[in-house]
């Protein structure tokens, strides 16, 4: 029982569960089935791209550029299909998908090979996406009759009762799980946020390593960049503006430390749901949608130090005591 | 977050003379570039060379520097404070707010002061209290502040500050020398002081350089740690008087993706982000050099989003050209 409750997935469960319990209270139709169907739904892109963004965190880097590219890649597959509505749709994400991950590799290149702090290259890059997204489009807006029905239809054709959207992020939480587990790489990145010099004792390269991180977080917002352009059917400079604050936080809330090493697919994806119920609960509970980033940020505050709670190290007892005295 | 790799480090048998340090000092390189900007400036517009435009150039920086000044100590301490334009927008409502309440000049300055100090508090805590990195933390206090804004306006706007409050952000102390200027380079002195010439700065520098040796050395590194929080929510709240009294009004999206530039502006005036060296007058040179370019884009009806462009460029090659050319150095 205690080793359940420190267990950290379990811990996120419980809280999950408690904060859709307290919202049922004052709002029972919440939990329908139908209804959390729907909520996890609404939460299937911030689940990929925060999968993407703890494959970063986990090799002690950060991705703030990840809404940037999602929004410059949603773009460029906006205006392909308004250029060419007879280009299958299949071909279209897969171009997003690319472009995501040449925007990724940039970031990586410039971490891996110029050793520039991974914080300065996502928030440069960052800027530089969305100002291409400006030039690209000369500010005018991808709108709903630019597109083509099929476009528009993918994610929200519906297969065995769910939308294609819901199955695609499964689908992608199943890959991530067997790339983490399963896969030198996935070992690898565990071992690079853990130890770098470690890492590079055991014949890892820790460059290349963070490199590979940056590609896969590209290649997935690239995805998400279709996913969100054609659910919400528009695409403009400003789309998901301020969104890789959430990404961030879904990986802090799900136990991703930002220090390294530390870090699961499932606390990811649960921490990620844990910020899509309160998004979605907070109209029907009656509080202003304008609370929600002032929650957002509160509880990535509480998070955090619920987080360094935990991963407290043991050990050097003498510098603790010095600080301690001192700090 | 990136850790320095370890590298044998080669000591000179002797040490290079003072000149030559000066010449080859980011500063020289920096007050070149503000000179060849100035130039170009120059000769690209006819309107760029009148003291008043000029003056009214200051505007696009002034505001921004003071942040940096503080915000050059706490990354020169090795830490971060990415939630300075929320403290912005946080103290500016608060400021609105007591103007509804029917609050006079004085007043707001002081709840403008109290405010920003608040919200430096509280990330000094969470940083030096709970000892959480402050990345994670100003990225929590980014949204939390900003959040407490909207929640407090929504979609409205706060107007209607008294007259006597919008000399700070428009009034001129002498000929073409704005309030504002004025206190940019009054701020710069002191800053400069305090980082360079007083026991408070050396202890910055070593908590930046090495915070074990420096707490072993007697150095109270919590304490200044918090103290530097503690400022950076200061300069905040006076930035945010300046702004919202040339503004005239408050809305929740007040200084929006100010962090960024004035992290730039830090980092382009050769403070390293990974902390431990940097210096004022580089960054007052690097606030002198973003607001000519910006300013002088603006002269040429450059839409601001590709200015932006250019400061994500401006940031990364900062970094990246000194680290290639001490590759380049190194490979022979």
């Amino acid at each position: 029982m205690k080793r359940l409750l420190k267990n950290r997935e379990m811990l996120l469960v419980v809280a999950v569960i408690a904060l859709v319990a307290l919202i049922a209270l004052r709002f029972p139709p919440f939990v329908t089935p139908g209804n959390l169907a729907n909520v996890y739904n609404d939460t299937s892109i911030l689940i990929i791209l925060a999968l993407g963004q703890m494959a970063v965190i986990l090799t002690r880097c950060i991705d703030l550029s990840m809404a940037a590219n999602l929004a410059l890649s949603g773009m460029v597959a906006a205006m392909l299909n308004a250029a060419m509505p007879g280009l299958p749709i299949p071909l279209i994400i897969l171009v997003a998908m690319a472009l995501g991950a040449v925007l990724g590799s940039i970031n990586g290149l410039l971490v891996w090979k110029l050793d520039i702090p991974p914080i300065v290259v996502t928030l440069g890059t960052l800027t530089i996406y969305r100002g291409l997204i400006f030039l690209l489009s000369g500010g005018a807006w991808i709108n709903a009759h630019q597109m083509s029905n099929a476009f528009k239809a993918l994610p929200r054709t519906t297969l065995l009762g769910f939308p294609l959207l819901s199955w695609l992020s499964l689908v992608i939480i199943a890959l991530m799980l067997v790339v983490m587990r399963r896969t030198p790489l996935g070992r690898a990145f565990f071992a690079v946020g853990g130890n770098p010099h470690a890492a590079v004792y055991t014949g890892i390269d820790v460059g290349r390593t963070r490199f590979f991180a940056y590609c896969l977080s590209g290649t997935l917002a690239g995805l998400s960049g279709y996913l969100w352009v054609s659910r919400y059917a528009v695409a403009y400079v400003d789309i998901a503006a301020g969104f890789e604050l959430d990404i961030i936080a879904a990986c802090v809330i799900g136990g991703v430390s930002i220090a390294g090493g530390i870090g699961s697919v499932g606390g990811a994806v649960l921490g990620a749901l844990f910020l899509g119920v309160i998004k979605n609960a907070l109209p029907v509970v009656n509080i202003s949608p304008f609370a929600q980033m002032a929650i957002s940020g509160m509880v990535i505050i509480i998070a955090v130090a619920v987080n360094a709670r935990a991963e407290k190290r043991k050990g050097r007892v003498i510098l603790r005591k010095a600080e301690a005295a001192h700090g | 977050m990136a850790e320095t790799p370890m590298v044998a480090r080669h000591i000179p048998d002797r040490l290079e003379g003072r000149g030559a340090r000066l010449v080859k000092s980011w500063e020289t390189l920096l007050i070149a570039v503000a000179l060849a900007i100035f130039l170009v400036n120059s000769f690209a517009s006819p309107y760029f060379l009148d003291p008043w435009n000029l003056s009214d150039a200051t505007f696009n920086f002034t505001e921004k520097a003071m942040i940096a000044f503080a915000m050059a100590l706490v990354i020169i301490s090795g830490e971060i404070d990415l939630s300075v334009a929320s403290i912005i927008a946080l103290t500016s409502t608060v400021m609105g707010y007591a103007v509804q309440l029917g609050f006079d000049t004085p007043a707001l300055v002081l709840v403008g002061l109290a405010a920003g100090l608040l919200c430096g508090a509280f990330n000094g805590l969470l940083v030096t209290g709970l000892g959480l990195p402050s990345i994670v933390v100003t990225i929590g206090t980014m949204s939390l502040f900003r959040g407490l804004s909207f929640v407090i306006l929504g979609d409205q706007a706060f107007t209607g500050y008294p007259a006597s409050f919008s000399w700070f952000g428009q009034g001129y102390v002498w000929w073409v020398f704005s309030f504002e200027f004025c206190l940019f380079l009054a701020l710069a002195v002191v800053y400069g002081v305090v980082l360079h010439k007083t026991n408070f700065g050396r202890a910055v520098y070593a908590i930046g350089n090495n915070q074990t040796a420096a707490l072993f050395s007697g150095v109270r590194v919590g304490r200044v740690k918090f103290v530097l929080f503690l400022l950076t929510g200061l300069m905040a709240a006076i930035a945010s008087i300046c702004l919202t009294a040339r503004l005239g009004s408050t809305r929740p999206s007040i200084a929006l993706g100010w962090e960024l530039e004035v992290v730039t502006m830090v980092v382009l005036g050769g403070v390293s982000i990974l902390g431990g060296s940097g210096t004022i007058p580089g960054v007052v040179l690097a606030a002198l050099i973003m607001g000519m370019v910006t300013f002088g884009f603006g002269l040429l009806n450059v839409p601001g989003i590709v200015m932006s462009i250019f400061i994500g460029l401006l940031l990364i090659s900062v970094i990246a050209l000194p680290i290639l050319y001490r590759r380049l150095r190194g490979s022979h």
